[in-house]
Protein backbone atom coordinates (compact mmCIF):
# COMPACT_ATOMS: atom_id res chain seq x y z
CA UNK A 1 0.00 0.00 0.00
CA UNK A 2 2.66 2.25 0.74
CA UNK A 3 4.89 1.37 -2.19
CA UNK A 4 1.84 2.13 -4.41
CA UNK A 5 0.82 5.47 -2.59
CA UNK A 6 4.10 6.49 -3.39
CA UNK A 7 4.28 5.48 -7.15
CA UNK A 8 0.85 7.29 -7.54
CA UNK A 9 2.36 10.40 -5.51
CA UNK A 10 5.57 9.98 -8.20
CA UNK A 11 2.86 10.68 -11.02
CA UNK A 12 0.27 13.02 -9.46
CA UNK A 13 2.63 15.75 -7.34
CA UNK A 14 4.11 16.98 -10.67
CA UNK A 15 0.40 17.44 -12.22
CA UNK A 16 -0.57 19.11 -9.14
CA UNK A 17 2.71 21.81 -9.64
CA UNK A 18 1.90 22.38 -13.04
CA UNK A 19 -1.73 23.38 -12.30
CA UNK A 20 -0.35 25.54 -9.53
CA UNK A 21 1.37 27.06 -11.82
CA UNK A 22 -1.25 28.02 -14.67
CA UNK A 23 -1.75 31.48 -15.00
CA UNK A 24 -5.39 30.95 -14.98
CA UNK A 25 -6.37 34.47 -16.02
CA UNK A 26 -4.76 35.23 -19.43
CA UNK A 27 -4.66 31.32 -20.25
CA UNK A 28 -7.86 31.67 -22.49
CA UNK A 29 -5.72 34.42 -24.34
CA UNK A 30 -2.70 32.18 -24.74
CA UNK A 31 -4.56 29.39 -26.14
CA UNK A 32 -6.13 31.63 -28.77
CA UNK A 33 -2.40 32.50 -30.57
CA UNK A 34 -2.31 31.36 -33.89
CA UNK A 35 0.89 29.74 -32.88
CA UNK A 36 -0.58 27.39 -30.47
CA UNK A 37 -3.89 26.40 -32.50
CA UNK A 38 -1.21 25.35 -35.22
CA UNK A 39 0.74 22.78 -32.47
CA UNK A 40 -2.30 21.82 -31.52
CA UNK A 41 -3.73 21.01 -35.18
CA UNK A 42 -0.39 19.91 -36.21
CA UNK A 43 0.25 17.43 -33.06
CA UNK A 44 -3.35 15.80 -33.06
CA UNK A 45 -2.93 14.81 -37.33
CA UNK A 46 0.72 13.86 -36.95
CA UNK A 47 -0.30 11.71 -33.72
CA UNK A 48 -3.17 9.98 -35.55
CA UNK A 49 -1.55 9.27 -38.54
CA UNK A 50 1.08 7.91 -36.99
CA UNK A 51 -0.78 5.34 -34.68
CA UNK A 52 -3.18 4.54 -38.40
CA UNK A 53 -0.35 4.07 -40.16
CA UNK A 54 0.99 1.84 -36.53
CA UNK A 55 -2.44 -0.10 -37.11
CA UNK A 56 -1.59 -1.00 -40.93
CA UNK A 57 1.97 -1.93 -40.64
CA UNK A 58 1.67 -3.64 -36.92
CA UNK A 59 -1.26 -5.61 -37.00
CA UNK A 60 0.05 -8.06 -39.22
CA UNK A 61 3.81 -7.50 -37.95
CA UNK A 62 2.13 -8.86 -34.78
CA UNK A 63 0.09 -11.44 -36.54
CA UNK A 64 3.36 -12.56 -37.89
CA UNK A 65 5.44 -12.47 -34.91
CA UNK A 66 2.96 -14.40 -33.12
CA UNK A 67 1.68 -16.82 -35.55
CA UNK A 68 4.54 -17.95 -37.34
CA UNK A 69 8.20 -19.36 -36.86
CA UNK A 70 10.47 -18.64 -39.43
CA UNK A 71 14.58 -18.58 -39.11
CA UNK A 72 15.68 -15.34 -37.85
CA UNK A 73 12.41 -14.60 -36.17
CA UNK A 74 14.26 -13.31 -32.46
CA UNK A 75 16.17 -11.00 -34.28
CA UNK A 76 13.61 -9.15 -36.40
CA UNK A 77 11.61 -9.00 -33.34
CA UNK A 78 13.89 -7.30 -31.19
CA UNK A 79 14.78 -5.29 -34.56
CA UNK A 80 10.85 -4.21 -34.98
CA UNK A 81 11.04 -3.35 -31.14
CA UNK A 82 14.29 -1.51 -30.60
CA UNK A 83 12.93 2.41 -30.88
CA UNK A 84 11.07 1.51 -27.58
CA UNK A 85 14.47 1.25 -26.13
CA UNK A 86 16.42 3.77 -28.19
CA UNK A 87 16.65 7.32 -27.46
CA UNK A 88 14.81 9.42 -29.14
CA UNK A 89 17.27 11.16 -30.61
CA UNK A 90 19.13 8.29 -31.89
CA UNK A 91 15.74 7.02 -33.42
CA UNK A 92 16.09 10.66 -35.21
CA UNK A 93 19.41 10.44 -36.42
CA UNK A 94 18.59 7.10 -37.51
CA UNK A 95 15.86 8.33 -39.63
CA UNK A 96 18.57 10.78 -41.70
CA UNK A 97 20.92 8.39 -42.14
CA UNK A 98 17.87 6.04 -43.84
CA UNK A 99 15.44 8.59 -45.07
CA UNK A 100 17.32 11.78 -45.45
CA UNK A 101 18.91 13.70 -48.55
CA UNK A 102 21.78 11.52 -48.15
CA UNK A 103 20.85 8.32 -46.51
CA UNK A 104 19.78 4.91 -47.96
CA UNK A 105 16.70 5.25 -49.05
CA UNK A 106 16.19 9.33 -49.02
CA UNK A 107 18.88 9.59 -51.94
CA UNK A 108 17.08 7.55 -54.27
CA UNK A 109 13.56 8.65 -53.01
CA UNK A 110 14.47 12.49 -53.70
CA UNK A 111 16.58 11.76 -57.77
CA UNK A 112 13.86 9.59 -58.72
CA UNK A 113 10.73 10.61 -57.11
CA UNK A 114 11.35 14.13 -55.68
CA UNK A 115 10.42 13.34 -52.06
CA UNK A 116 11.77 14.90 -49.31
CA UNK A 117 10.68 13.92 -46.18
CA UNK A 118 13.45 15.98 -43.55
CA UNK A 119 12.08 19.10 -42.45
CA UNK A 120 8.02 18.33 -43.59
CA UNK A 121 5.27 17.21 -41.97
CA UNK A 122 4.94 13.87 -43.39
CA UNK A 123 8.67 13.43 -41.73
CA UNK A 124 7.03 14.58 -38.13
CA UNK A 125 4.44 12.04 -38.93
CA UNK A 126 7.52 9.26 -39.65
CA UNK A 127 9.14 10.14 -36.74
CA UNK A 128 6.36 9.52 -34.62
CA UNK A 129 5.43 6.32 -35.88
CA UNK A 130 9.38 5.08 -35.50
CA UNK A 131 9.22 5.35 -31.98
CA UNK A 132 5.49 4.66 -31.52
CA UNK A 133 4.63 1.74 -33.42
CA UNK A 134 6.63 -1.06 -31.45
CA UNK A 135 3.73 -0.26 -28.42
CA UNK A 136 1.03 -1.38 -31.01
CA UNK A 137 3.01 -4.45 -31.71
CA UNK A 138 3.77 -5.95 -28.43
CA UNK A 139 0.51 -5.24 -26.85
CA UNK A 140 -1.02 -6.77 -30.32
CA UNK A 141 1.12 -9.65 -30.09
CA UNK A 142 0.56 -10.10 -26.36
CA UNK A 143 -2.85 -10.07 -27.40
CA UNK A 144 -2.72 -12.55 -29.88
CA UNK A 145 -0.65 -14.77 -28.22
CA UNK A 146 -2.93 -15.17 -24.98
CA UNK A 147 -5.94 -15.78 -26.89
CA UNK A 148 -7.45 -18.80 -27.53
CA UNK A 149 -6.53 -20.33 -31.41
CA UNK A 150 -9.40 -22.69 -30.44
CA UNK A 151 -12.23 -20.43 -32.08
CA UNK A 152 -9.80 -19.89 -34.83
CA UNK A 153 -9.41 -23.63 -35.60
CA UNK A 154 -13.59 -24.08 -34.94
CA UNK A 155 -14.27 -20.84 -37.97
CA UNK A 156 -11.86 -23.25 -40.32
CA UNK A 157 -13.52 -26.24 -40.17
CA UNK A 158 -16.44 -24.96 -40.41
CA UNK A 159 -15.48 -23.33 -43.75
CA UNK A 160 -14.51 -19.77 -43.32
CA UNK A 161 -12.02 -18.28 -45.76
CA UNK A 162 -8.43 -16.77 -44.04
CA UNK A 163 -9.97 -13.18 -44.23
CA UNK A 164 -13.31 -14.23 -42.79
CA UNK A 165 -11.51 -16.33 -39.46
CA UNK A 166 -9.06 -12.98 -39.21
CA UNK A 167 -11.59 -10.71 -39.55
CA UNK A 168 -15.22 -11.98 -37.54
CA UNK A 169 -13.03 -14.22 -35.15
CA UNK A 170 -9.29 -13.14 -34.77
CA UNK A 171 -9.47 -9.03 -34.55
CA UNK A 172 -12.27 -9.44 -32.29
CA UNK A 173 -11.41 -11.36 -29.71
CA UNK A 174 -7.75 -9.58 -29.76
CA UNK A 175 -9.69 -5.94 -29.48
CA UNK A 176 -8.83 -5.02 -25.91
CA UNK A 177 -5.11 -5.67 -27.18
CA UNK A 178 -5.71 -3.43 -30.24
CA UNK A 179 -7.27 -0.98 -28.68
CA UNK A 180 -4.97 -0.77 -25.50
CA UNK A 181 -1.89 -0.65 -28.14
CA UNK A 182 -3.48 2.14 -30.62
CA UNK A 183 -3.96 4.46 -27.36
CA UNK A 184 -0.35 3.46 -26.02
CA UNK A 185 1.15 4.01 -29.63
CA UNK A 186 -0.70 7.28 -29.92
CA UNK A 187 0.11 8.61 -26.78
CA UNK A 188 3.51 8.04 -27.58
CA UNK A 189 3.69 9.40 -31.13
CA UNK A 190 1.81 12.63 -29.06
CA UNK A 191 4.31 13.11 -27.05
CA UNK A 192 7.46 12.57 -29.25
CA UNK A 193 10.37 15.12 -29.23
CA UNK A 194 14.24 14.31 -29.61
CA UNK A 195 13.24 12.01 -32.96
CA UNK A 196 10.58 15.08 -34.04
CA UNK A 197 13.30 17.86 -33.96
CA UNK A 198 16.00 15.39 -35.03
CA UNK A 199 14.37 14.37 -38.16
CA UNK A 200 11.87 16.80 -39.03
CA UNK A 201 13.35 19.98 -37.47
CA UNK A 202 11.04 22.41 -36.14
CA UNK A 203 8.97 25.14 -37.91
CA UNK A 204 5.60 26.75 -36.90
CA UNK A 205 2.87 25.03 -38.51
CA UNK A 206 4.58 22.39 -40.31
CA UNK A 207 6.83 20.24 -38.21
CA UNK A 208 6.71 22.10 -34.28
CA UNK A 209 4.43 19.77 -32.63
CA UNK A 210 3.48 20.45 -28.92
CA UNK A 211 5.97 19.18 -27.18
CA UNK A 212 8.50 20.80 -29.74
CA UNK A 213 6.04 24.28 -29.04
CA UNK A 214 6.09 23.79 -25.50
CA UNK A 215 10.18 23.14 -25.56
CA UNK A 216 10.63 26.63 -27.30
CA UNK A 217 7.93 28.44 -25.26
CA UNK A 218 9.66 27.86 -22.06
CA UNK A 219 12.43 29.90 -22.92
CA UNK A 220 10.68 32.95 -24.15
CA UNK A 221 7.15 32.61 -22.81
CA UNK A 222 7.00 30.48 -19.52
CA UNK A 223 3.46 31.50 -19.15
CA UNK A 224 2.00 29.74 -22.74
CA UNK A 225 4.50 26.75 -22.37
CA UNK A 226 2.16 25.92 -18.73
CA UNK A 227 -0.68 26.51 -20.60
CA UNK A 228 0.32 24.37 -23.91
CA UNK A 229 1.29 21.52 -21.57
CA UNK A 230 -2.24 21.65 -19.81
CA UNK A 231 -3.72 21.36 -23.10
CA UNK A 232 -1.63 18.64 -24.02
CA UNK A 233 -2.81 16.73 -20.54
CA UNK A 234 -6.34 17.77 -21.02
CA UNK A 235 -6.57 16.20 -24.86
CA UNK A 236 -4.41 12.90 -23.55
CA UNK A 237 -6.47 12.42 -20.23
CA UNK A 238 -9.74 13.00 -21.90
CA UNK A 239 -8.64 10.01 -24.62
CA UNK A 240 -7.42 8.08 -21.56
CA UNK A 241 -10.50 7.60 -19.39
CA UNK A 242 -13.01 7.89 -22.02
CA UNK A 243 -11.41 4.25 -23.55
CA UNK A 244 -11.10 3.45 -20.07
CA UNK A 245 -13.70 0.68 -19.90
CA UNK A 246 -12.96 -0.23 -23.51
CA UNK A 247 -8.87 -0.75 -22.43
CA UNK A 248 -9.53 -2.62 -19.36
CA UNK A 249 -12.77 -5.10 -20.41
CA UNK A 250 -13.01 -8.13 -21.45
CA UNK A 251 -14.85 -7.85 -25.23
CA UNK B 1 5.67 -9.51 -5.72
CA UNK B 2 8.28 -11.38 -3.34
CA UNK B 3 9.40 -9.51 -0.54
CA UNK B 4 13.16 -10.01 -1.27
CA UNK B 5 12.72 -8.59 -5.30
CA UNK B 6 10.95 -5.66 -3.06
CA UNK B 7 13.87 -5.42 -0.91
CA UNK B 8 16.42 -5.21 -3.70
CA UNK B 9 14.69 -3.32 -5.45
CA UNK B 10 14.73 -0.42 -3.15
CA UNK B 11 18.38 -0.80 -2.26
CA UNK B 12 18.93 -0.17 -6.18
CA UNK B 13 17.02 2.81 -5.91
CA UNK B 14 18.89 3.93 -2.71
CA UNK B 15 22.15 3.18 -3.69
CA UNK B 16 21.74 4.73 -7.34
CA UNK B 17 20.25 8.05 -5.15
CA UNK B 18 23.11 8.09 -2.53
CA UNK B 19 25.73 8.22 -5.41
CA UNK B 20 24.55 11.54 -6.77
CA UNK B 21 24.75 13.23 -2.99
CA UNK B 22 27.72 15.46 -3.24
CA UNK B 23 30.29 14.07 -1.35
CA UNK B 24 33.31 15.29 1.45
CA UNK B 25 36.98 15.60 -0.01
CA UNK B 26 39.09 13.38 -0.35
CA UNK B 27 42.74 13.09 -1.56
CA UNK B 28 41.27 11.59 -4.88
CA UNK B 29 38.23 13.62 -5.45
CA UNK B 30 37.82 17.25 -5.77
CA UNK B 31 38.04 19.54 -3.09
CA UNK B 32 35.16 21.86 -4.99
CA UNK B 33 33.29 21.58 -8.17
CA UNK B 34 31.62 24.80 -9.86
CA UNK B 35 29.31 24.42 -12.79
CA UNK B 36 29.51 26.89 -15.34
CA UNK B 37 26.47 27.01 -17.95
CA UNK B 38 27.44 28.69 -20.72
CA UNK B 39 26.03 29.17 -24.35
CA UNK B 40 27.25 26.02 -26.79
CA UNK B 41 29.21 28.49 -29.51
CA UNK B 42 31.60 28.79 -26.61
CA UNK B 43 31.70 24.47 -25.94
CA UNK B 44 35.26 23.55 -27.53
CA UNK B 45 37.44 27.24 -25.79
CA UNK B 46 35.57 26.75 -22.43
CA UNK B 47 36.21 23.41 -22.04
CA UNK B 48 39.84 24.24 -22.38
CA UNK B 49 39.62 27.02 -19.85
CA UNK B 50 38.51 24.61 -17.62
CA UNK B 51 41.37 22.19 -18.52
CA UNK B 52 43.51 25.19 -17.75
CA UNK B 53 41.84 26.50 -14.54
CA UNK B 54 41.89 22.58 -13.07
CA UNK B 55 45.56 22.88 -13.86
CA UNK B 56 46.21 26.25 -12.07
CA UNK B 57 43.24 25.41 -9.23
CA UNK B 58 44.32 22.18 -7.89
CA UNK B 59 41.85 20.15 -5.83
CA UNK B 60 39.29 22.16 -8.25
CA UNK B 61 36.73 20.56 -10.87
CA UNK B 62 34.64 22.46 -13.30
CA UNK B 63 31.64 21.11 -15.03
CA UNK B 64 29.89 22.73 -17.91
CA UNK B 65 26.41 22.51 -19.15
CA UNK B 66 25.99 23.78 -22.32
CA UNK B 67 23.30 24.81 -24.36
CA UNK B 68 21.21 27.31 -26.20
CA UNK B 69 21.49 30.55 -24.06
CA UNK B 70 17.99 30.64 -23.87
CA UNK B 71 17.40 27.22 -22.47
CA UNK B 72 19.97 28.19 -20.14
CA UNK B 73 18.13 31.56 -19.15
CA UNK B 74 15.10 29.03 -18.43
CA UNK B 75 16.73 26.80 -16.52
CA UNK B 76 18.36 29.20 -13.78
CA UNK B 77 14.87 31.31 -13.61
CA UNK B 78 13.34 27.78 -12.88
CA UNK B 79 16.07 27.37 -10.11
CA UNK B 80 19.02 25.30 -11.53
CA UNK B 81 21.94 25.15 -9.46
CA UNK B 82 25.02 26.76 -10.85
CA UNK B 83 28.28 29.43 -10.40
CA UNK B 84 28.84 30.91 -13.70
CA UNK B 85 26.69 32.38 -16.62
CA UNK B 86 27.96 33.17 -20.06
CA UNK B 87 25.38 33.95 -22.73
CA UNK B 88 26.18 34.55 -26.52
CA UNK B 89 23.84 37.65 -26.13
CA UNK B 90 22.93 40.46 -23.75
CA UNK B 91 19.57 40.47 -23.72
CA UNK B 92 19.24 36.86 -22.16
CA UNK B 93 21.87 38.11 -19.45
CA UNK B 94 19.37 40.90 -19.12
CA UNK B 95 17.17 38.71 -18.10
CA UNK B 96 19.11 37.18 -15.13
CA UNK B 97 19.80 40.68 -13.91
CA UNK B 98 16.39 41.80 -14.38
CA UNK B 99 15.19 38.76 -12.31
CA UNK B 100 17.86 39.27 -9.70
CA UNK B 101 19.79 35.84 -10.26
CA UNK B 102 23.05 37.93 -10.82
CA UNK B 103 25.77 38.44 -8.49
CA UNK B 104 27.59 40.95 -9.88
CA UNK B 105 27.45 43.72 -13.11
CA UNK B 106 27.98 41.13 -16.00
CA UNK B 107 31.21 41.84 -18.26
CA UNK B 108 31.87 41.39 -21.93
CA UNK B 109 34.68 38.93 -22.37
CA UNK B 110 34.44 37.93 -25.75
CA UNK B 111 33.05 39.12 -29.50
CA UNK B 112 31.70 36.96 -32.05
CA UNK B 113 30.43 37.52 -35.76
CA UNK B 114 28.22 35.44 -38.62
CA UNK B 115 29.16 33.57 -40.82
CA UNK B 116 27.54 31.72 -43.58
CA UNK B 117 27.96 27.63 -43.24
CA UNK B 118 27.44 25.82 -46.22
CA UNK B 119 28.57 22.15 -47.12
CA UNK B 120 31.99 21.25 -47.73
CA UNK B 121 32.84 22.31 -51.86
CA UNK B 122 29.67 24.83 -51.17
CA UNK B 123 28.07 22.75 -53.96
CA UNK B 124 25.23 25.31 -54.35
CA UNK B 125 27.63 28.11 -54.67
CA UNK B 126 26.18 29.97 -51.94
CA UNK B 127 28.13 33.73 -51.76
CA UNK B 128 26.09 35.92 -49.58
CA UNK B 129 23.36 36.56 -47.97
CA UNK B 130 20.81 37.37 -50.61
CA UNK B 131 21.81 33.47 -52.02
CA UNK B 132 19.82 32.09 -48.99
CA UNK B 133 16.96 33.36 -50.35
CA UNK B 134 16.62 31.28 -53.32
CA UNK B 135 14.09 29.21 -53.23
CA UNK B 136 14.82 25.30 -53.80
CA UNK B 137 17.55 25.65 -51.22
CA UNK B 138 17.15 24.27 -47.89
CA UNK B 139 18.32 27.00 -44.89
CA UNK B 140 18.23 26.09 -41.46
CA UNK B 141 18.18 29.05 -38.99
CA UNK B 142 18.81 29.21 -34.78
CA UNK B 143 14.68 29.81 -33.55
CA UNK B 144 14.33 33.14 -32.67
CA UNK B 145 14.45 32.79 -29.31
CA UNK B 146 18.15 31.92 -29.05
CA UNK B 147 20.97 34.25 -29.88
CA UNK B 148 22.58 33.31 -33.12
CA UNK B 149 18.65 33.51 -34.50
CA UNK B 150 18.24 36.77 -32.96
CA UNK B 151 21.42 38.14 -34.41
CA UNK B 152 20.82 36.37 -38.08
CA UNK B 153 17.28 38.11 -38.10
CA UNK B 154 19.23 40.95 -37.86
CA UNK B 155 21.74 40.23 -40.43
CA UNK B 156 19.02 39.03 -42.54
CA UNK B 157 17.00 42.55 -41.79
CA UNK B 158 20.50 44.67 -42.94
CA UNK B 159 20.61 42.53 -46.01
CA UNK B 160 17.03 43.33 -46.63
CA UNK B 161 16.70 39.55 -47.54
CA UNK B 162 13.78 37.13 -46.33
CA UNK B 163 14.36 33.78 -45.85
CA UNK B 164 12.26 31.35 -44.99
CA UNK B 165 14.01 28.48 -43.57
CA UNK B 166 13.02 24.86 -43.41
CA UNK B 167 13.71 24.30 -39.79
CA UNK B 168 14.32 26.63 -36.54
CA UNK B 169 17.01 24.99 -34.31
CA UNK B 170 17.38 25.00 -30.92
CA UNK B 171 21.39 26.05 -30.69
CA UNK B 172 23.47 26.36 -32.62
CA UNK B 173 25.52 23.37 -32.82
CA UNK B 174 22.26 21.72 -34.32
CA UNK B 175 22.39 24.10 -36.92
CA UNK B 176 25.80 23.30 -37.86
CA UNK B 177 25.03 19.72 -37.24
CA UNK B 178 22.04 19.59 -40.21
CA UNK B 179 24.58 21.22 -42.57
CA UNK B 180 27.38 18.78 -41.83
CA UNK B 181 25.22 15.77 -41.90
CA UNK B 182 23.83 17.44 -45.57
CA UNK B 183 20.43 17.98 -44.39
CA UNK B 184 20.46 21.51 -44.99
CA UNK B 185 22.71 23.76 -48.11
CA UNK B 186 23.17 26.25 -45.63
CA UNK B 187 22.40 27.93 -42.23
CA UNK B 188 23.86 31.13 -40.47
CA UNK B 189 26.36 30.04 -37.32
CA UNK B 190 29.18 31.92 -35.52
CA UNK B 191 32.28 32.38 -37.16
CA UNK B 192 33.85 30.32 -34.16
CA UNK B 193 31.25 27.27 -35.20
CA UNK B 194 32.79 27.19 -38.94
CA UNK B 195 36.33 27.07 -37.62
CA UNK B 196 35.84 24.68 -35.07
CA UNK B 197 33.73 22.51 -37.44
CA UNK B 198 34.76 19.51 -39.83
CA UNK B 199 33.04 19.09 -43.26
CA UNK B 200 31.32 22.06 -43.41
CA UNK B 201 32.95 25.27 -45.03
CA UNK B 202 32.02 29.62 -44.25
CA UNK B 203 31.29 31.95 -46.67
CA UNK B 204 31.81 35.44 -45.08
CA UNK B 205 29.52 37.75 -44.47
CA UNK B 206 30.61 42.06 -45.21
CA UNK B 207 30.96 43.66 -41.93
CA UNK B 208 28.34 46.38 -43.15
CA UNK B 209 26.40 43.20 -42.95
CA UNK B 210 27.31 41.36 -40.16
CA UNK B 211 26.37 41.31 -36.57
CA UNK B 212 28.47 41.69 -33.54
CA UNK B 213 27.92 39.19 -30.75
CA UNK B 214 28.67 40.57 -27.60
CA UNK B 215 29.21 37.53 -24.65
CA UNK B 216 29.02 38.37 -21.56
CA UNK B 217 29.50 36.60 -18.36
CA UNK B 218 28.81 36.44 -14.38
CA UNK B 219 28.68 35.05 -11.20
CA UNK B 220 25.58 33.68 -10.24
CA UNK B 221 23.66 34.84 -6.83
CA UNK B 222 23.00 31.40 -5.30
CA UNK B 223 26.50 30.09 -6.38
CA UNK B 224 27.77 27.95 -4.06
CA UNK B 225 31.39 28.71 -4.38
CA UNK B 226 31.07 32.64 -5.24
CA UNK B 227 35.04 32.83 -4.42
CA UNK B 228 36.04 30.26 -7.10
CA UNK B 229 33.32 31.34 -9.25
CA UNK B 230 34.95 34.88 -9.79
CA UNK B 231 37.79 33.67 -9.73
CA UNK B 232 37.03 30.85 -13.19
CA UNK B 233 35.49 34.74 -14.40
CA UNK B 234 38.32 36.48 -13.52
CA UNK B 235 40.51 33.81 -15.44
CA UNK B 236 38.25 34.33 -18.42
CA UNK B 237 39.08 37.76 -18.96
CA UNK B 238 42.69 37.36 -18.15
CA UNK B 239 44.14 34.28 -19.17
CA UNK B 240 41.16 32.80 -21.23
CA UNK B 241 41.70 35.25 -24.01
CA UNK B 242 44.49 33.80 -25.22
CA UNK B 243 42.50 30.49 -25.67
CA UNK B 244 39.13 32.38 -27.02
CA UNK B 245 41.73 34.04 -29.66
CA UNK B 246 42.78 30.77 -30.66
CA UNK B 247 39.45 29.26 -31.52
CA UNK B 248 38.05 32.33 -33.44
CA UNK B 249 37.06 34.79 -30.68
CA UNK B 250 37.80 38.49 -30.84
CA UNK B 251 38.48 40.37 -27.99
CA UNK B 252 35.99 42.99 -26.66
Amino acid sequence: MILASAGAAFFIVPLIGLLLRTPWASAWHQLGSPEVLAALRLSLLASVSATSIAVILGVPLAWTFARLTFPGRAVIRALTVLPMVLPPVVGGVALLYAFGRRGLLGASLAAAFGIHLPFTTAGAIMAETFVAMPFLVITVEAGLRSMDTRFEDAARSLGANRWTVLWRVTLPLVRPSLVAGAVLCWARALGEFGATITFAGNLPGRTQTMPLAVYLALETNPDAAVVLSLVLLAVSLAVLIGLRDRWLGAS
Amino acid sequence: MPARLVAALIAIAAIGGACSLPEGPSPSRPSATITVFAASSLSAAYTTIGTDFEKTHPGVRVTFSFGGSSTLVAQIEQGAMGDVFASADQPNMQKLVDAGLTAETPRVFARNRLEIVVAAGNPKHISSLADLSHSGLVVVLCAPAVPCGRYAAQALQKAKVTVKPASQEADVKAVLSKVALGEADGGIVYATDVKAATGVQGVPIPAALNVVADYPITVLKDSPKAALARAFVDDVLADGQRTLARYGFTSP
